[in-house]
């Protein structure tokens, strides 16, 4: 049985298809239909809805696309849709702003943009450009032109008084902790054909994973959502690993960050933009707000896909993953795991418990370029991450991992070996470049030509150099050093 | 005698009149969810759910079609082919070649061939797929070059010509030639194409459709169910999206419900998954242009010879008036001189291409623009100054059209020097060519582009409209029109319209939902004609009542018809007033009708296709846009960093309505030349068919500096309170986008190539372009 909030309501869910997903629910069951189809791909963010969950014992607000969410997910949540903001007739200050300021036309993105807002408001105390095209990037408007969108995000930090969440938070806290006071217990549901398992613990998880060896492994279900809703298929047994809570933490060890399989992308880039701000900044353009808190790390390396985003840079940082089961615990590096397309090292009784990405390395220089037709929410042609080491004007070490370029994920080790060892200048990257010919012979696809793939990876390398080069000199404080060469377009990132 | 309803009001100033940036009538609904879409109906009780089977072969005789499998599928009630249809089984908007399913054969992959019927959508959207379907395949068309080398036309070409192209271009000292392809546009309207058809008494059917156009839904309904139209009522109340994507191509879906409904005596739902709605319904036709112009030293036009190639899929749905839009607008703001214009309808085996925002227009001045910045690269100016020179001009006879239509009221040219001034174009230009000197990787373009737009359907008979009003006895209104309401605040204007004449608050007049039983045979709401037509039918309908009511009043009061007066919400009635409730009452009293219609048709249009020559439009709309981008030479990437909109809207009925629209054609339009790009493969399969692989414009691809005015001035001809039509015209302002890039990579040859860059301008054709354009200045070194 799945338990939950519905608005401020307990709603129980039992005996039902874990096929279903959240919009599906609402719409056909609930009669709810203030939450709209617009694409049921996580493409559109019409369907988006706001799931709100304790975390450290704060109300945590989030955005999911109902669409691609399974209903076993919302165990333990708060479901809030543009149907609950109003109190009483009056319109929450988000829905106001969003009146006044003109932002809607056709009307049908408009309960999918609101509750982007209203996550939003939730989540920070003023108007900030950059977090809100973040916020709205995966809702689609094909109306307005999103101007008066972003001018009711300016006018919504305005209300003069807490809203009815707000005021209610203590007692949403109590009742989410009350459904939740059987935390260690698997979550399941079931129409009696399907089954859906929900476990809190690591140990129960590889004892599920071991008993149910068919069984597919989900957190947010924005990859597995769509084998249901585009290709009709039915799954008749899930692993929902998103509560279990070794898997969804992340620590930084002396040596290495660790982050646990299930946690969500968008919880993690706090940190990594510690370390890694090119990473960090990158994921801001992996799918869309929706996604990135929905899908986790663990899910966007098992699926195995070659055009994943992580995978390409977690190459490039000989990152490694621990592989666990009810028997065993067994680390490999991300590099071997991908073995041929959608085929991974992983066993079916495995889950993937952490990756393991090192810190970083003293002259070691990362770089990441997201090459797609458009900025935001958009599948990579290439995914092209550099790791370079120059130690005295010579490079050191070289790890390149490429997305969109191979069957898999995939380093560029013939290119790597032509840039190891050899002299950071001119000559060696246009020799380097000619190796990415040996490395890959990319397919040509509905997103990009194959002889597109190759010269874009070609010219990113020269980008890199570029790049590279002109940290070289800033750390130097060399005097040839001038801050003139703009080399990116400006994500809002 | 019956009790009437309290008419006590507190009178103020009434709000909401045309001229006023008055909220969208739906807003508080759109925002809460509470706004009801054709999905989100109740559904009678029994309700069955209709999905279709889709052909898997481009061209081809059906073979085997075992539809076994389907009928024996868990939920399937009814399962049904073109044999079941009682009556017509074509569905062709204007000329036939549509059928409803296919018959014999197939014509495009993701032809609707079976239509099943289930309990639930899911059932059956699986059991379709259930079908053993068997083609033979033929050889199929799938790109307009195909089309040309076969000759395969859906309709005949056509031309238009003034004085002679051929010899002007001969004795002109430049010569330019070219060819553009330019990619078609899926409408992505939010809401995908849904329709629910209920049953009636005598074989009549209630259909609730996203449509554009319920008139034709009716009579194609009508004729597909063989019963006589006053049996079909069709109800509209809104879309969630349109744009031209459910002009004629709602109807296959309603009709389709109705089949069921119609066999099955239960209430059908029909309603197309995203990717089946992007496979199985039209888009905006994929056009290849050719050019021959001839200019002089300063580059001023002196004869053209023009092509336009309109890929129209299987069908002609529209594509004939599609295709004439784009030979009339393929001049765009400029006298071409002697020029001739020829159009080709090309016939393919893909989807029957349909009506977009914009109908063909933007396919014409988008060659326009090229040409344009061909010009300037050859003689070596800025291209702004090229467009200047070349603008129509009541000067020297250069204001008439290659379609003999004298260019009346030309506000470009100080429309354009007012945003060229407040863009601040020219000091922009020195600082964006100082930066390409130095910037060894990124580069910045600038273009300013102009648009001119005929407003009026070049189908003269679609130029009327038709509306409802009625005043009950509390005073509130109720207004019906012809017209549907899919975003584009045409309600919203209407009921200003109404709340004006009346003096009313706009909150005290409703516009219902589009109903063919309340307002008959009505036009599409198309060519940006929806305010146009039907705010003047229901600016009619409300004088007819208004003059009644000032007859009575001057009658019973004994006052002069000018003593007369509604305003804030009142009657002023010589020294007294009354409420405009109260009025209301005391009229019924007196028996005076408080119901009427109002009827409107555009004057002055006429055309004489057979001579290519008249006046196909009542007037112009125009504008300017200004884009300037930032281009990665080294991956093709783009961002736009600033675009400034200056656009003509007459005299605005909602200005933030108006500006609404103009920020929206454009982040289309943008969509248009940059990442909407529609791939399909040598079978004709489209692959770009969901919203993981077909991009339009996210909230990041519009610039922080995003400045929209109106150019306000009262449009001179006699339009409803002398406004002008606003949804398409802005479409155009995304090509400045397309020039600003192509500017950009002129930078690298110095100005002097202009580069091949064909639409949509992905980052993969943007870095051939850099490559090319590079490889070309050093030839030429």
């Amino acid at each position: 049985m799945i338990r939950f909030l519905l608005n401020d309501q307990p709603h129980a869910i039992d005996n039902c298809d874990p096929n279903m997903t959240v919009l599906e629910y609402l719409r056909n069951e609930l009669k709810e239909n203030s939450s709209k189809e617009g694409c049921a791909s996580g493409d559109c963010g019409a369907c988006t809805v706001v799931l709100a969950e304790l975390v450290d014992d704060e109300l945590n607000y989030r955005t999911a696309n109902s669409c691609i969410t399974f209903v076993g997910n919302l165990h333990g949540k708060q479901l809030i849709t543009a149907a609950h903001l109003k109190e009483q007739d009056k319109l929450h200050p988000v829905q106001q702003a969003m009146v006044d300021k003109h932002g809607s036309q056709c009307g049908f993105c408009t309960p999918g943009i609101v509750m982007s807002l209203f996550a939003l408001q939730k989540r920070s105390d003023h108007y900030e450009r950059g977090e809100t095209l973040e916020a709205l990037s995966g809702n689609l408007c094909r109306c307005t032109g999103y101007r008066p969108i972003m001018d009711a995000a300016v006018q919504m930090y305005e209300p003069a008084e807490d809203d009815q969440f707000t005021r209610n938070a203590e007692h949403t806290k109590k009742s989410l902790n009350k459904i939740n006071g059987d935390a260690d217990e698997v979550v399941t549901l079931s129409n009696g054909e399907h089954h859906y398992y929900a476990p809190a613990t690591l140990q129960q998880a590889v004892e599920l994973i071991a008993s149910h060896p068919k069984a597919r492994l989900v957190r947010g279900g924005t990859d597995l959502a769509l084998e249901v809703t585009q290709h009709l298929r039915t799954i008749p047994e899930m692993i929902d690993l998103s509560r279990v809570k070794e898997l969804n933490k992340l620590t930084v060890t002396d040596t290495e960050i660790v982050i646990g399989g299930a946690r969500s992308l968008d919880s993690s880039v706090e940190t990594l933009k510690n370390y890694y701000p090119e990473f960090a900044d990158m994921l801001a353009r992996f799918a869309a707000k929706q996604v990135r808190q929905q899908g986790s790390f663990g899910g966007n390396i098992g699926n195995a896909s070659p055009i994943g985003d992580t995978p390409p840079v977690l190459l490039a940082l000989n990152a490694n993953l621990t592989l666990k089961s009810a028997s065993h615990c067994r680390d490999v590096a991300l590099e071997d795991f991908f073995t041929d397309y959608r085929q991974t090292l992983l066993k079916s009784d495995e889950l993937i418990g952490d990756i393991l990405i090192p810190l970083p390395e003293e002259n070691a220089h990362l770089k990441v370029y997201k090459i797609s037709k458009r900025q935001d929410d958009d599948i990579s042609a290439v995914l092209a991450a550099f790791n370079l080491s120059v130690v005295d004007g010579v490079i050191s070490k070289a790890s390149l991992g490429f997305g969109g370029m191979a069957a898999t994920p995939k380093r560029a080790k013939a290119t790597e070996a032509a840039l190891i060892g050899q002299p950071f200048n001119q000559a060696t990257i246009d020799n380097a470049k000619q190796q990415l010919a040996v490395d890959f012979q990319p397919l040509s696809d509905m997103r990009a030509s194959s002889e597109y793939r190759l010269e874009v990876s070609r010219n990113l390398l020269q980008k890199a150099f570029i790049e590279i080069g002109l940290e070289l000199q800033q750390e130097n404080d060399s005097p040839l050093f001038v801050d003139a060469t703009q080399t990116r377009i400006c994500s809002h990132a | 005698m019956r009790s009437m309803p309290n008419s006590q009001t507190t009178v103020q100033q009434a709000k909401g009149h045309a001229g006023s940036s008055t909220k969208h009538e739906s807003a508080h609904k759109h925002v809460s969810g509470e706004a009801i879409y054709v999905d989100d109906m109740p559904e009678p009780a029994g309700t069955l759910y209709a999905y279709c089977g889709f052909s898997p072969k481009a061209r081809g005789k059906i073979n085997k079609l075992d539809l076994g499998p389907v009928r024996q599928a868990e939920g399937v009630v009814a399962v049904l082919t073109a044999d079941d249809v009682p009556g017509h089984l074509d569905i062709g908007a204007v000329f036939p070649g549509e059928p409803l399913l296919a018959q014999g054969e197939v014509e495009f992959l993701g032809q609707p061939i079976f239509v099943v019927a289930a309990t639930s959508y899911n059932a059956a959207r699986r059991a379709a797929r259930l079908a053993e379907i068997k083609i033979d395949s033929e050889r199929a068309l799938i790109t307009v070059a195909d089309a040309l080398e076969a000759e395969s036309f859906v309709r005949p070409p056509h031309s238009q010509q003034r004085g002679d192209a051929a010899k002007a271009i001969k004795d002109a000292p430049i010569v330019l030639e070219g060819e553009q392809f330019i990619g078609g546009q899926e409408h992505f309207y939010l809401e995908g194409q849904v329709s629910l058809a209920i049953p009636a008494e005598d074989r009549g059917m209630m259909v609730y459709s996203s449509s554009q156009h319920p008139a034709e839904v009716q009579k194609l309904v009508a004729e597909v169910l063989d019963v006589p139209m006053n049996l079909i009522t069709v109800d509209m109340r809104r879309m969630g999206g349109g744009f031209g994507g459910k002009e004629t191509q709602a109807a296959q879906w309603a009709c389709l419900a109705a089949l069921v409904a119609s066999k099955t005596g239960r209430a059908c739902k029909m309603r197309l998954a995203r990717s089946d709605d992007m496979s199985s319904t039209g888009k905006r036709h994929p056009f290849y242009n050719q050019f021959t112009v001839g200019v002089d030293e300063e580059g001023l036009i002196q004869g053209a010879d023009i092509t336009v190639n309109g890929h129209c899929g299987y069908a002609p749905d529209l594509s004939d008036a599609i295709v004439d839009r784009a030979m009339f607008h393929s001049d765009n703001a400029y006298y071409l001189g002697n020029a001739k214009i020829t159009g080709n309808r090309c016939k393919t085996n893909t989807v029957s291409n349909t009506a977009y925002r914009g109908f063909g227009g933007p396919k014409g001045v988008i060659l326009a623009e090229r040409m344009m910045d061909d010009i300037a690269r050859r003689v070596g100016k800025d291209p702004l100054d090229v467009r200047k020179l070349n603008l129509y001009t009541d000067e020297g006879g250069r204001n008439v059209t290659h379609y003999h239509q004298t260019v009346e009221h030309n506000i470009l040219e100080e429309l354009i020097e007012q945003l060229e001034e407040s863009s601040n174009y020219r000091a922009r230009r020195a600082a964006i060519t100082e930066f390409n000197q130095h910037s060894p990787i990124m580069k910045k373009g600038l273009a300013l582009t102009p648009v001119k737009f005929g407003i009026s359907f070049t189908v003269q008979h679609l130029n009327q409209a038709g509306a409802l009003i009625h005043i009950y006895t509390d005073g509130s209104i109720q207004v019906n029109h012809g017209g549907t309401e899919m975003g584009q605040g045409l309600h919203t204007k209407v009921a200003q319209i109404v709340a004006a004449e009346f003096g009313v608050d706009i909150d005290d007049v409703l516009v219902t939902a589009t109903r063919t039983d309340k307002v008959p045979n009505t036009s599409p709401t198309a060519a940006s004609s929806g305010t146009d037509l039907n705010g003047k039918a229901a600016q009619n309908a409300a004088l007819t009542i208004k003059q009644r009511l000032i007859d009575f009043a001057s009658e019973h009061f004994g006052l002069a018809t000018s003593a007369i007066k509604f305003a804030d919400g009142e009657v002023q009635l010589g020294a007294q007033t009354m409420s405009f409730a109260e009025f209301s009452q005391l009229a019924y009293m007196n028996r005076v009708s408080l119901s009427s219609t109002g009827y409107y048709k555009t004057p002055k249009i006429h055309y004489d296709r057979e001579k290519a020559a008249g006046r196909p439009f009542f007037y112009f709309a125009m504008g300017a846009s200004c884009a300037e981008v930032l281009v990665d030479t080294l991956t093709g990437e783009y961002q736009l960093s600033q675009v400034d909109i200056l656009h003509d809207v007459g005299t605005s009925l909602n200005p933030a309505i108006d500006i609404g629209q103009i920020e929206g054609a454009f982040a289309q339009g943008l969509g248009w030349v940059t990442t909407e790009e529609l791939v399909w493969n040598n079978e004709g399969r489209l692959l770009t068919n969901n919203g993981a692989t077909y991009k339009i414009p996210a909230v990041n691809d519009l610039p922080e500096k995003f400045n929209v005015e109106l150019f306000e001035r009262a449009n001179p001809e006699d339009t409803i309170l002398n406004s002008k039509a606003v949804g398409e015209p802005p479409f155009m302002h995304g090509i400045a986008v397309l020039c600003a890039i192509r500017d950009a990579v002129s930078s690298l040859a110095d100005y002097r190539v202009s580069p091949e860059l064909h639409s949509p301008a992905t980052p993969e054709k943007v870095l051939w372009a850099v490559n090319a354009t590079r490889a070309q200045a050093q030839a030429e070194g």
